[in-house]
């Protein structure tokens, strides 16, 4: 007797990139708003980042629906911390929770592939990178998505941060500027559009300081 | 969740859920096609054809997949029809629920797109989803609003939707042609020109197609009717005068 197989998935990978930088005093996170299934394009349009709280944002890129879901959750959870707590959530704090949130699901995961980047207690940027199942750790910066294996080690170049082992421990957030981190994220994204399909359209940046968090936004190519 | 009481092992007595016969995959039985939409200047128009396919038997000619939703949405459906008709069902419940409250106040089209993308969602978590992609399209307050959703959940609003073979044949001309406040006439033009590239490429759509129209003052849906189309080129006159003998 063979085991009856489904003749459908429950997953599908609508595709795209986000990535997300710490600097001393501000945080850039970014993605494309590709929306793809298969070969085809369904929306150009269509946002990947959620502000989950005043200083923390999370870009995902993978399933859709897995992520409309996990954001939603995400923000519920956080509305209970307000009215339970009387304040928003810290980054570190959202980090946590996102992981709890995404293991509970271990067998049957989230297909989301996460960056969650704000600024923590003491106001330093900080990204927290994820896999599927809730696996995190804090860095100084992180690709996710399809475009990752392009993006991820050009920034591995221009950023080179330190490695977490090293002792006395050495900050991980990059030297440079607000603007100068924003014109990398352009570059790389300008540059992964180029060789990934479903990278493009256009790049929305959000960027969080002290002064709050603003959007930008830049048009990919669309091919 | 109905329990039956049996005992285990150690002859203490255990309730096992007997919900029936276990529901899980599915296959679709009778099937409909393509469902295009666009925003064009006073609301939303919808067209769809009417054929329900029994696998390769175009077996009901008749079918309406696009259906209104209480005051401000259109529904359109595509895939299994008896999945469609229970979302029919479901979304009755809930406009009823809603005109029950009595408060002035009516769920539009964002709301609606909201709860049939829930409802999708958790079918496709409980692996036993509705085999459909929906287009829910509307106007509300001035709002023109245009969504899809497919059977897994999957989830985008835009100026422009189709599904199934809407997506790989319709979304490049709407891309192209397409433009914000157009007129109910070349809208109409428009969605024409899909259908009509979609009844030649598409094999399971049928020539009987239904246009709706939403604007802020109301549903109107068109009578059916079949596109002109044009099968008089040289080479369907003399098929076989390359290759004689064939058929």
């Amino acid at each position: 007797m063979t085991k009856e197989h489904a003749n459908w998935s429950p997953y599908d990978n609508n595709g795209g990139s986000c990535v997300a930088i710490a600097g001393a005093d501000y945080c850039v996170v970014a993605a494309d708003t590709r929306m793809s299934t298969g070969y085809n394009v369904l929306s150009r349009d269509y946002s990947k980042i959620c502000k989950l709280a005043d200083k923390a944002v999370l870009a995902s890129s993978g399933f859709q629906a897995d992520i409309k879901a996990l954001q939603k959750h995400l923000a519920a959870r956080h509305l209970i911390y307000q009215h339970q707590h009387n304040k928003q959530m810290s980054c570190p704090a959202v980090a946590q929770l996102l992981s709890n949130t995404l293991y509970y699901k271990r067998f049957f995961p989230y297909y989301a592939f996460n960056v969650l980047g704000g600024l923590d207690t003491e106001g330093k940027g900080c990204v927290f990178t994820y896999d599927a199942v809730g696996s995190y750790e804090r860095v100084g910066y992180s690709a996710q998505g399809s475009g990752s294996t392009l993006i991820m080690p050009f920034l591995d170049n221009q950023l080179k941060s330190p490695s977490p082992l090293l002792l006395p421990a050495q900050d991980a957030v990059t030297p440079l500027t607000e603007s100068e981190a924003i014109d990398l994220v352009k570059t790389v994204f300008a540059s992964a559009t180029e060789r990934d399909i479903y990278t493009g359209d256009g790049l929305e940046v959000v960027v969080l300081n002290r002064d709050g968090i603003r959007r930008e936004y830049m048009e990919l190519r669309k091919d | 969740m109905e329990f039956a009481p049996k005992q285990d092992q150690s002859k203490n007595p255990v309730l096992i859920p007997v919900d029936g016969p276990i529901q899980r995959t599915q296959y679709p039985y009778v099937t409909g096609t393509s469902v295009v939409a666009i925003k064009y200047k006073d609301g939303i128009l919808m067209a769809a054809d009417m054929g329900g396919s029994y696998g390769s038997t175009l077996r009901y000619k008749s079918v309406e997949r696009i259906k209104p939703i209480g005051k401000h949405s259109l529904l359109g459906g595509s895939g299994e029809i008896s999945d469609f008709q229970e979302i029919l069902r479901y979304l009755d419940e809930l406009i009823l629920n809603d005109n029950m409250w009595d408060d002035g106040n009516s769920l539009g089209p964002k709301e609606v797109h909201s709860y049939l993308t829930r409802v999708m969602y958790n079918r496709r978590n409980k692996f036993d989803p509705l085999w459909n992609s929906l287009v829910l399209g509307g106007v509300k307050k001035g709002q023109k609003y245009l969504g899809m959703v497919t059977m897994i959940g999957v989830n985008f609003e835009d100026n422009h939707v189709a599904t199934g073979f809407g997506n790989h044949l319709a979304r490049p001309i709407l891309r192209d042609e397409w433009h914000e406040d157009i007129s109910f006439e070349d809208g109409v033009k428009l969605l024409e020109k899909c259908m009509r590239v979609l009844l030649y490429r598409d094999r399971s759509a049928v020539n009987k197609i239904q246009i709706s129209k939403l604007t802020e003052e109301g549903v109107t849906p068109f009578p059916p009717y079949s596109l002109k189309t044009y099968w008089g080129f040289s080479s369907f006159h003399n098929p076989t005068v390359g290759a004689e003998g064939s058929w």
